[in-house]
């Protein structure tokens, strides 16, 4: 395995995986990856890391108790009523 | 400055100090500033108040708000520095929370090679690796978490990441990158366990 170009490659991937590199350097990691296991894994597993994350993301919520003290705060209680 | 629209909220009745508009803009951002929030300090109690903070001191600032950045970006930018203080103060009164040093050697190579990515949904997406995967979240240092959290968790784009932090877009992708490559390593021990010894596989990040 060529560990140098392994290392190399390394900081790239987070980009790679976001389709932000340039077709010269996405070239030059698929062509190492044909060749290299450890790293097609590397790669394979942190796309799907990222992907966990952005499926199993709460959706955005405030509770209700909380909202309520937000508004007040505000000095907008009397438009937390509305929503309610 | 502008005085056009903005995200559908009126920038003139904003600066005016329109109240009804206001509530508008709170009713539309107060939920992803409150996940940001939970997220970066772990507490509900600081969540709440960082979320009222954000939106008294936006609500004191938005007369003098010059529209450069969007107003999702902007509140962004006051719920993290409020965030960012809170933590500041924080330390100072408890050392057991210091960062690990923001450095860069500290990332080596991947050791976990672990080919985890077949496994089942349900089982990456199971109630107990939800849990594993917000865990793997708090271990991140302050620096690379909100990174983290605004770019993957509330989908902000680099460039808007680089504004509300006020850092580079090369700083933004480093540090993105840093905190992607240490949830995949302690992902793949997580799930690389299960695989190997699914009915006893433990979840605790050492």
């Amino acid at each position: 395995m060529e560990r140098k170009e392994c290392c190399k490659l390394l900081s790239s991937l987070s980009e790679y995986i976001d389709g932000e590199l340039g077709d010269e350097i996405c070239h030059e990691i698929e062509h190492h990856l044909s060749g290299c296991d450890n790293c097609r894994i590397v790669v394979d597993s942190l796309r799907k890391t990222v992907y966990l994350y952005h499926a199993t993301a709460a959706p955005p919520a405030v509770p209700d108790d909380v909202r309520q003290r937000l508004f007040h705060s505000l000095d907008l209680d009397e438009f937390v009523k509305r929503q309610v | 400055m502008s005085n056009g629209v903005q995200e559908d909220f009126s920038l003139a009745a904003l600066r005016a100090g329109d109240k009804a508009e206001f509530a508008r803009l709170v009713e539309a951002y107060s939920a992803v500033i409150y996940r940001l929030a939970l997220k970066m300090l772990e507490n509900s109690q600081d969540a709440e108040d960082i979320l009222q903070e954000t939106f008294i001191k936006a609500y004191r600032a938005l007369p003098g708000f010059d529209g450069r950045s969007s107003l999702s970006t902007w509140l962004y930018r006051i719920a993290t520095n409020e965030a960012l203080m809170l933590l500041r103060r924080r330390k100072q009164v408890e050392v057991s929370i210091d960062e690990p040093v923001d450095n860069a050697e500290q990332d080596g190579e991947p050791l976990q090679i672990v080919d985890w990515c077949c496994m089942p949904e349900e089982e990456l997406m199971s109630s107990e690796a939800r849990k594993y995967l917000d865990e793997a979240i708090d271990t991140l240092p302050q620096s690379l978490r909100v990174v983290f959290l605004l770019r993957d968790i509330e989908g902000l784009s680099t460039r808007e990441t680089s504004e509300v932090l006020g850092l580079s877009e090369v700083a933004v992708k480093t540090r993105l990158s840093r905190a992607r490559l240490r949830l995949r390593e302690l992902l793949s021990g997580y799930f690389g366990g299960r695989m190997l010894r699914p009915a006893e596989a433990e979840g605790e990040i050492s």
